[in-house]
């Protein structure tokens, strides 16, 4: 099976313009661009990926091992970018995905040329030195949570949307997996993400990339953003007048905005 | 009474009973501006969570969260009202002034412009406190099953490694290869076993059998066939004689389960070995020979645990050089695929085909077989023992 399929990837907007690739963050699946993403179709060809456990992605090719760390995750992504054989393409990662799509970046810098990162966080954790906003304790509460959230789930509500292309409006069938996860893989992706550590990666990405903060985050501290923008060597930040963790959601015009002038200046680079 | 207009409690007007609905509801009532400031809250959380609702009022709902709390709420909840317009039972621990929690259920709802603008958000709060005790309780209880279910599966797996040794014991002069396979998923202790041991000097016994049945009682059976059969080999060690005596002790045993089961007794000669066969209800041999077609061997025998007053006779045979003989249950016999049973024909062609092959590559090359016939999965336990007599080919 390929990546394609494997990850429910939807394409859409102009087949010949450059791409875009969004990725969703911890927690939900591809729909949370569906107030962002359409405003590329006119200029680029926009694709959209779930994770592995998240939305329609197919649950058969999970393994334990892989999906205990984030590589796996990353490594997903750039099957898909291989597979689909994108090239001079802007990877778009919210939250989490926002570390996945760098990662990405070194592993394929031919094929990604510029990134964004939405409310990103390259250590959750606090350590002497450095504020992420959250101690050990905090994410095993944020996995007690998960797991009391769970209780509910049932393996019968198993993702079940399938290659449904009537996007951006959501059937009730598609609503129904939005942030529904098999209980031991969101566990597991929890833990992986939240006591990550990337920041020794932010120096080594050169691609440009355009940081975009909320100015009220919780997950994501305004000092978290200003720390990426300043290591990545190619980094600006944006601060969005945005409350919460989702600006895609909350601001989808203010996000919109924002990704629009980064790219128009990347065009005016290169051409 | 009309059924028009809603009744209200004596002495309070609808006004009166509408505000007091709200302020002091068996729930506590939030509302917040689309970025989550409380706008209003009532007396009810107020009173649940230490607080006035004035104070209440200059606060954030996701400052009443736990830190874990707002990673859920900042990753789920609000993206989850966000596309939806509502959530429902989403389970929060709520902070109290005096640090404690409160275990809560939330549903929330999304009140929007004509616009499509959030106007408000409406949270209701259930004190969850008995319900998440016993939700504890319950995913308590899940993880000890699961662990429980661990333990009962590796003592299964031990009493299965001790009722079929692996690897068969290394006999001078004679090449000794076998194979066991599990029905299904290998999870339950199977019915059919094996042994090879020594009698003394270049004087071995080699057993294979089958108790019907799987689980715990075949392997009590198993057990005592073989224990017995050890016991008795000290002092018998003619297989007849042999199969006569666990026919007895089976008898007198509470079980009721039966069993078959082919001896053969093995003395080394200067060019080979002579082997004394007897069978109980049991496929007998095939001997396969350097110069000469497979052959099933003609023994009979009734089966093990069943009548009284049984005899068994032993059929003698000499293994030269190149010589081999298979031991095996019904789980090859009987496996069935797409094609039918696999069957005696079939069992005979495939050992034929290998008939100048070593011991070890019968075995392989007909467990190959069996299992692509069935298209990979055992139906049934299957047990091949082959006893080759080295040189000659």
């Amino acid at each position: 099976m390929s990546a394609v399929s494997r990850h429910a990837v939807s394409v859409s907007g102009r087949p010949e313009a450059p791409p875009m690739l969004f990725v969703h963050g911890f927690g939900c699946d591809q729909h949370m661009w569906r107030y962002v993403a359409p405003a590329f179709e006119a200029s680029h060809r926009v694709v959209l990926m779930d994770l592995m456990g998240a939305g329609g992605s197919d649950l058969s090719g999970y393994d334990e091992q892989r999906y205990s760390t984030l590589e796996g995750y990353a490594d997903d992504i750039t099957q898909v970018v291989r597979d689909l054989d994108l090239r001079d393409a802007v990877l778009v990662g919210h939250s989490v995905s926002a570390m996945l799509v760098a990662m990405t970046q070194l592993a394929e810098p031919e094929r990604v040329s510029a990134l964004v990162m939405v409310a990103p966080s390259p250590r959750y954790v606090d350590e002497p030195g450095y504020t992420g906003g959250f101690a050990e304790d905090d994410i095993d509460e944020l996995l007690d949570s998960l797991a009391s959230n769970y209780l509910g789930w049932s393996s019968a509500m198993a993702p079940a949307i399938m290659g449904n292309a009537d996007w951006p409006e959501l059937g009730a069938e598609l609503t129904e997996s939005f942030c529904r996860m098999d209980p031991e893989v969101a566990r597991r992706f929890a833990n992986a993400t939240f006591r990550s550590d990337h920041r020794e990666m932010l120096p080594r990405v050169e691609a440009p990339t355009l940081v975009l903060q909320c100015s009220n985050d919780v997950i994501a501290p305004v000092a978290v953003g200003e720390y990426v923008a300043e290591q990545l060597p190619a980094g600006s930040l944006v601060m969005l007048e945005a409350t919460g963790h989702c600006p895609n959601l909350s601001a989808p015009d203010a996000t919109t905005q924002a990704i629009t002038t980064f790219v128009s200046s990347l065009d005016t680079v290169t051409t | 009474m009309t059924g028009e207009s809603p009744r209200h409690p004596p002495g309070l007007t609808p006004r009166d009973e509408a505000d007091d609905l709200y302020q002091h509801a068996p729930c506590g009532y939030l509302t917040t501006d689309a970025d989550g400031r409380i706008l209003s809250a009532n007396a009810t959380l107020a009173r649940w969570l230490g607080r006035t609702t004035d104070e209440l009022a200059s606060m954030t709902f996701v400052e009443l969260l736990t830190p874990g709390g707002r990673i859920y709420h900042e990753t789920h909840f609000a993206p989850s009202l966000r596309m939806h317009g509502e959530v429902r039972e989403i389970a929060v621990e709520l902070r109290r002034s005096d640090a404690g929690r409160l275990p809560a259920l939330v549903n929330a709802t999304l009140d929007r412009h004509a616009d499509g603008s959030v106007r408000a958000v409406r949270i209701a709060v259930f004190d969850a406190t008995e319900r998440r005790s016993y939700e504890r309780e319950l995913l308590l209880a899940k993880e000890r099953a699961e662990a429980s279910e661990e333990r009962a599966q590796t003592l299964a797996r031990t009493l299965q490694e001790t009722l079929i040794p692996p690897i068969p014991p290394h006999v001078p002069g004679l090449e000794v290869a076998a194979v066991y396979r599990p029905a299904g998923d290998g999870t339950e202790v199977g019915g059919d076993f094996y042994d090879v041991f020594s009698l003394g000097q270049d004087d071995w016994m080699v057993v294979l059998g089958d108790v019907r049945g799987k689980g715990p009682e075949a392997a009590v059976v198993t057990a005592l066939v073989r224990y017995t059969l050890r016991a008795l080999a000290v002092t018998t060690r003619r297989p007849c004689l042999l199969l006569e005596q666990v026919n007895e002790t089976l008898l007198q045993h509470s079980s009721d389960r039966f069993c078959t089961a082919v001896l053969v007794r093995l003395r080394r000669r200067e060019d080979g070995w002579r082997a004394e066969i007897g069978v109980a209800g049991h496929p007998a041999p095939l001997l396969l020979r350097v110069d000469d077609r497979t052959r099933q061997l003609d023994l009979l025998g009734p089966l093990l645990g069943v009548l009284d007053d049984v005899a068994y006779t032993d059929r003698e045979i000499f293994l030269g050089a190149g010589d081999t003989l298979v031991l095996y249950t019904d789980g090859i016999t009987e496996a069935s695929g797409p094609l039918g049973f696999f069957g005696d024909e079939r069992l005979l062609r495939v050992v034929d085909a290998g008939r100048s092959s070593s011991p070890r590559e019968v075995v392989d090359n007909l467990l190959g077989e069996v299992l692509d016939f069935q298209r990979g999965v055992a139906r049934d336990d299957i047990a091949v023992l082959a006893l080759g007599v080295p040189g000659g080919h």
